[in-house]
């Protein structure tokens, strides 16, 4: 039998039918749903008269719209709020399972699917969210569909789809001290480009990935899109199944020993060949900060800023210097002598235990800095944010003077109330520094949660494997 | 979805790379449960000066005159000259229904998004790929005619200019022949139900925990 990658396994086994041209019917297990992308879909089934086909395998929960404070006042901006009640009316009309605000299993869709086990190796999982990408972490096929896309899934369980490529980025040996799963792939981005993964699925292999926790695994997979692949995976190891292991979606009983087993044949065939193939030492990689306005736009924390002049592609010359106007920095200046005006932890890429647990440890015992205007940390779910709770790390973020918010997608794209004021300049852990994205006007800076804690707390990016 | 007919129309250039999706539309006009609408807040943040929220109206609003597509004639083109990546980002449909909405027919660029790309056919939008030299060349164009107009021919997938010059460019042909009838793919997917439920038959009897 031909050497199979972990994406042509997972594509085969979800082949309903194939056309000859390779167009496929692929079949979808798990549908992840929140109020953004949802409301047009469930009003196109409602005007076709369509059922949905499996309703067990959508779960639905608002995350993008709700306010990150008090959330006893309910939602204030009228707009915002009538998207989340169609959420909720949608859900209960179709009898689906939602969490809905004020659930402690409330939290961003690519951080509650996992927690729940919603998630499981070797699925396909779709979602109205580009972020889907994250769930390849449990060697699952997982992409972003549009609104199109999602009624379509709703009413067959599938899409039609082609294959994509295949490329295997391998970090080779470890990385070093301090260097986290973010600037693993911030590094990639910044190699291969924001279009340098269109048309392919990645598989991230190697050393420093087999020793990255779940968290990272799914920090790593979250960011392909930025890297323009859809969907980015990994191997299934003795890490994934511990992870999954007794969550309430996960298999339990003789069904689990059945799902292992199965679960042992994700991850590639040794000789299976890839269309493309990248590797970086993994000891070459040091902590990450974006600078421009495109997440490859990205150098080492002691790297200076480009210089348009030294750029001889003149499409590429006339990027930089839109971004550096955009982004308000010269030409040449290091960036850790950039001073940040606000930090944001959290989002879909980094608001786990594992990023609070790495943002508290620079944040204890010292204090925001004076220039830092806000601090805040947002957990990805009500369940991160009670864990978080119980190990002490709200204590330590609140007495350094952060702010310790409700869950959901908060400032990472700023569609509630948190946002960026023109011209501020913000360390942030999410995943975009798109103009714009974070507030108009706003300046984004994509870093790892240890790198935004120690924005925050000496108020310019600083190296974090240089602290005591 | 409207069947895609042959046209001809002005061509706007947007001549950057890496246009994406939150550019496209901004994150506060996803907030409507419509599917419409959106094409006054495309390009928001280039577009006007203020800064726009939902629900405001949009001819009180500073417009930027520098920015392309509130120019003359460009506030009525039809097809979008463009770079390398365009529609990155999110995944938002809005992104297609704002440009749609807009009256786009046509993006043209060096390349697209995968997701933007997909969604592109799903809203009667169709995106065309060319090499940079033929691009370069149609910004080179568009910059030497003002009133700049391509013929958009998808059933022979041929553009042509005023001049009578051809370019051939590329289509899947089941996406050619969905937006040439204005299928509604759902339809077409339904057809196959019977193999859906065979296929779930046995793939729930070898991993029953999917169910």
């Amino acid at each position: 039998m031909a050497a199979l990658t972990l994406y042509d396994k997972v594509w085969q086994q979800h082949i309903v039918r194939q056309e000859e041209d390779g167009t496929a019917l692929l079949y979808i297990d798990r549908h992840l749903v929140h109020e953004v992308t949802s409301p047009q879909a469930f009003e196109g089934l409602h005007m076709n008269n369509r059922p949905l086909w499996r309703k067990e395998s959508i779960l639905a929960v608002p995350d993008h719209n709700v306010p990150t404070t008090d959330r006893h006042q309910g939602i204030s901006d009228p707009v915002a709020k009538l998207q989340v009640d169609t959420l909720d009316q949608n859900c209960n009309s179709f009898g689906l399972t939602e969490f809905k605000m004020n659930d402690i299993r409330q939290g961003i869709v690519h951080v509650i699917g996992p927690e729940q086990g919603a998630t499981l190796p070797g699925m396909t999982v779709v979602c109205g969210d580009s972020h889907t990408s994250t769930h390849g972490a449990f060697a699952a096929l997982a992409f972003g569909i549009g609104t199109s896309e999602v009624e379509h899934v709703m009413a067959t369980q599938c899409l039609i789809q082609k294959k994509s490529k295949n490329m295997r980025v391998t970090i080779e040996g470890p990385v070093g001290n301090g260097v986290t799963a973010k600037d693993i792939v911030l590094a990639i981005i910044g190699k291969i480009g924001t279009a340098g993964g269109t048309g392919y699925t990645i598989e991230f292999a190697g050393e420093a990935i087999q020793n990255l926790s779940m968290e990272g695994r799914m920090t790593v997979c979250n960011m392909t899109i930025e890297a323009g692949a859809r969907a980015g995976l990994i191997g299934c190891d003795q890490t994934t199944i511990d992870y999954v292991k007794g969550r309430p979606f996960a298999p339990a009983a003789a069904d689990w020993d059945n799902a292992v087993s199965q679960w042992h044949e994700l991850h590639t065939d040794d000789g299976a060949v890839f269309d493309r193939e990248v590797t970086i030492k993994g000891d070459s990689i040091e902590p990450q900060v974006s600078w421009g306005t495109s997440p490859e736009m990205v150098i080492s924390i002691n790297d200076t800023v480009p210089n348009p002049a030294n750029e001889t592609d003149s499409v590429k010359a006339d990027g930089i210097q839109k971004a550096l106007e955009y982004m308000g920095l010269d030409a040449d200046a290091a960036i850790n002598e950039v001073f940040v005006d606000k930090v944001f932890i959290g989002s879909c890429t980094n608001s786990r235990i594992e990023d609070l647990r790495s943002a508290a440890d620079v944040a204890k015992g010292r204090q925001v800095a004076d220039n830092v205007k806000l601090a805040m940390v947002v957990p990805g779910s009500g369940l991160v944010k009670q864990q978080a709770e119980q190990e002490g790390l709200d204590k330590i973020f609140i007495e350094a003077g952060f702010e310790w918010r409700e869950p959901g997608c908060s400032m990472c794209l700023a569609m509630n109330a948190d946002r960026l004021e023109s011209g501020e300049r913000c360390a942030s852990t999410s995943n975009r520094n798109f103009e714009g994205r974070q507030g108009q006007g706003g300046r984004t800076h994509l870093v790892s949660p240890a790198m935004a804690a120690a924005a925050a707390v000496f108020g310019h990016f600083t190296d974090v494997t240089k602290l005591n | 979805m409207n069947k895609f007919q042959k046209f001809t129309g002005i061509v706007a250039p947007m001549d950057r790379a890496n246009v994406d999706t939150d550019a496209i539309i901004p994150k506060q006009y996803l907030k409507s449960i419509k599917r419409t609408g959106f094409g006054p807040n495309l390009f928001d943040d280039w577009r006007y000066l203020d800064s726009g929220e939902p629900g405001m109206d949009n001819n009180e609003r500073r417009v930027n005159p520098d920015f392309v597509l509130n120019k003359t004639p460009y506030k009525y083109a039809q097809i979008l000259l463009a770079r390398e990546n365009f529609g990155c980002g999110s995944s938002r449909e809005h992104a297609v229904w704002a440009l749609t909405d807009f009256g786009f027919k046509v993006v043209i660029a060096t390349g697209f998004a995968d997701i933007f790309f997909n969604n592109s056919f799903k809203s009667g939008l169709l995106p065309i790929v060319l090499n940079s030299t033929v691009v370069d060349q149609l910004f080179e164009e568009l910059e030497d005619h003002e009133d700049y107009q391509l013929s958009i021919d998808l059933e022979n997938q041929l553009i042509s200019n005023s001049a009578g010059a051809q370019i051939p460019f590329e289509v899947d042909e089941f996406r050619k022949h969905c937006l040439l009838n204005g299928l509604d793919d759902i339809g077409l997917t339904l057809q196959h139900a019977d193999q859906i439920k065979s296929f779930e038959q046995q793939y729930y009897q070898q991993s029953p925990w999917l169910k």
